[in-house]
């Protein structure tokens, strides 16, 4: 694995932003001071007349993004998901939300793989929050290629939009020529036996663990959910059906995350097992996110296990 | 000001109250108090001040209004009524299920209505928004907002005062209705947001103060604003919560309640012989 290239999903959201720019001449980028850690800076150091720094005021920017759009604009408004989330919420549900605003969330900074920062900066609740809000489109990319195209497909659809984005360089799991489309689920590797479903950086992690599966002698299948909502019923649904329990994978909470959603369409229609792999209802904490990782057990490790115990639930 | 004009405007204010207050009658629930004391400053702005067209609300250059202190939407209501936006029946059913008039300013519902406000201290950054919108592609609208004394206790509308001043944003106009009242009483004893006119100074605004009921001062006011060039501007508007319905005048209790039908008759009496006044004057 010596040739694997790595890149953080922050890095692809630049590229998106880059290119927007381009497509669209009337984008306007915003950001809370973070532009340097967000990436936005690129954008910022390129077209310097279409960037604001909004300053320490998340709950303000997210409200001049919200005016922008009612013009009829293409924003962005990019902070770490902690701040862009956590504290705008509201600004988010009430002045973008309801009444449907095309803005364009770019949260960087998800999850424990922030890494040193700690607790306070590692936001395992983001998806949680978005998700409530209706008309909220969320897209969690696994890597930087699908993290880039996740912007551009956010700047061709109406409404609002929460693009969530890590710190951490991760191996580059698509090719250039992967075809991203909102909502649609990608099965990456078949299987019968179990299937984990996958999102953000625990994408590569399950094509890992597919591999030490298939040594065990277990099929399997890998699906990409790069968008939780809307989900992508149908391939979950397939799956339950075809290979009788689900694992799901994210770096999130197992509260309200991707692991919810998906127990939530199955328990409705078809249930069959669902083992959540995530941040168990607890706070991150400082160290090199690499170590992080493996101290949650987000990791293809980690999911090997939940595996186990997903087959052993399966009747 | 010609007497004309006062009195034309004089006589848009009191339907605008009329409106309101018969808005929130038949919702059985609202917030008269403050509709009431921005009723001038809506008739000026609908009148005199505003490039909108009733014919064409979604016009790309029009001027924008926000109403941040989103409660007082039962006299904007009124006011787009009047200006032609929708029919006045539709107060009638303000607050009903299925009505066109929400709660609180709906802008994908309602013609007229710039801005989905209701959550305080949010409707001014997205009217910053808007004015940073206008600097941005070079068109001469204006963005206003009219803002609440008790609203301005809420953080983001400093936040958004910063940021405003930050980028001179002079096509930006705020309105702060001093009415001194909030729900639990006098503003300045509730959490004290005097003295109001200093700190829009302080935050880098042109600031402006008039008493909101005087339509030679609220004309003069927006005409110094129309003047500034380097920033924007505050207009501090001293007013009285409840204004043209006596039972209601600086009664903190009228901030959010409905009048009865004896109640609203009585208010309605007043207006309506405020009305004639107004004509026969």
């Amino acid at each position: 694995m010596a040739d694997v290239i790595k890149k953080a999903t922050r890095d692809g959201y630049a590229d998106g932003l880059l290119a927007a720019a381009e497509l669209y001449p009337d984008l306007v980028v915003l950001d809370a001071d973070l532009a340097a850690a967000t990436k936005s800076g690129v954008f910022k150091k390129a077209y310097p007349d279409r960037f604001f720094n909004a300053g320490i005021a998340e709950g303000n920017m997210i409200g001049v993004a919200a005016g922008l759009a009612a013009t009829g604009r293409k924003v962005f408004a990019s902070s770490f998901a902690m701040f862009a989330v956590g504290r705008a919420y509201e600004q988010i549900r009430n002045s973008v939300g309801y009444p449907h605003l095309n803005v364009k969330i770019g949260a960087t900074h998800a999850g424990i793989s922030v890494g040193e920062d700690g607790a306070t900066h590692q936001c395992c609740e983001d998806i949680a929050l978005m998700r409530t809000i209706p008309g909220m489109t969320i897209i969690n990319p696994a890597d930087a290629v699908e993290a880039k195209k996740a912007v551009l497909a956010a700047l061709e659809m109406e409404g609002p939009c929460y693009l969530r984005f890590g710190r951490l360089a991760v191996p580059v799991v698509f090719d250039d020529d992967y075809t991203f489309e909102i909502g649609k689920g990608v099965e990456l590797v078949g299987g019968t036996d179990v299937t984990v479903i996958a999102t953000g950086l625990m994408v590569n992690e399950a094509l890992i663990a597919a591999e030490q599966l298939k040594a065990e002698g277990i099929s399997a299948r890998i699906i990409n959910m790069a968008t939780i909502k809307p989900l992508d019923k149908e391939i979950v649904l397939k799956a339950a059906k075809e290979t009788g329990c689900i694992v799901t994978a994210e770096e999130h909470s197992v509260i309200g995350g991707l692991g919810s959603v998906v127990a939530e369409v199955l328990s409705e229609t078809t249930p069959v097992p669902v083992v959540r792999l995530g941040v168990n209802d607890t706070y991150g904490k400082s160290g090199p996110a690499v170590e992080l990782l493996k101290l949650f057990k987000l990791s293809a490790e980690g999911i090997v296990e939940k595996v186990h115990e997903a087959l052993a639930l399966k009747k | 000001m010609d007497s004309a004009k006062k009195k034309q405007l004089q006589e848009l204010a009191t339907r605008i109250r009329m409106g309101a207050v018969t808005g929130v009658f038949h919702a059985k629930s609202g917030h008269p108090g403050g509709s009431l004391s921005i009723a001038d400053l809506l008739a000026y702005l609908y009148s005199e001040e505003l490039r909108v067209d009733p014919q064409n609300p979604q016009w790309e250059d029009r001027d924008r209004l926000v109403l941040s202190k989103g409660h007082c939407a039962p006299a904007l209501y009124a006011a787009l009524a009047q200006k032609g936006f929708f029919s006045e029946d539709e107060l009638l059913t303000l607050r009903h299920v299925g009505a066109m008039l929400q709660g609180h300013p709906d802008m994908k519902g309602t013609p007229g209505v710039d801005m989905s406000t209701g959550s305080l201290g949010q409707g001014v950054s997205a009217a910053v928004g808007m004015a940073l919108s206008a600097k941005l592609s070079n068109k001469d609208y204006r963005t206003y907002a009219i803002l609440g004394d008790g609203e301005i206790e809420e953080g983001q509308v400093w936040e958004a005062a910063m940021f405003a001043s930050h980028k001179n944003l002079s096509n930006l106009c705020l309105i702060v209705d001093n009415n001194d009242l909030q729900i639990d009483g006098r503003v300045g004893e509730v959490n004290s947001p005097y003295p109001i006119p200093e700190k829009f100074e302080a935050f880098g605004f042109h600031v402006v103060c008039i008493d909101g009921h005087d339509f030679d001062q609220i004309a003069a006011a927006f005409a110094e604003a129309r003047t500034v060039t380097d920033r924007p501007t505050a207009i501090i508007q001293k007013t009285v919560k409840g204004k043209g319905v006596s039972f209601m005048e600086d009664v903190a209790g009228w901030h959010g309640t409905a009048p009865n039908a004896e109640q609203y008759a009585v208010a309605m009496d007043e207006l309506t012989a405020a009305l004639a006044q107004i004509k026969e004057g």
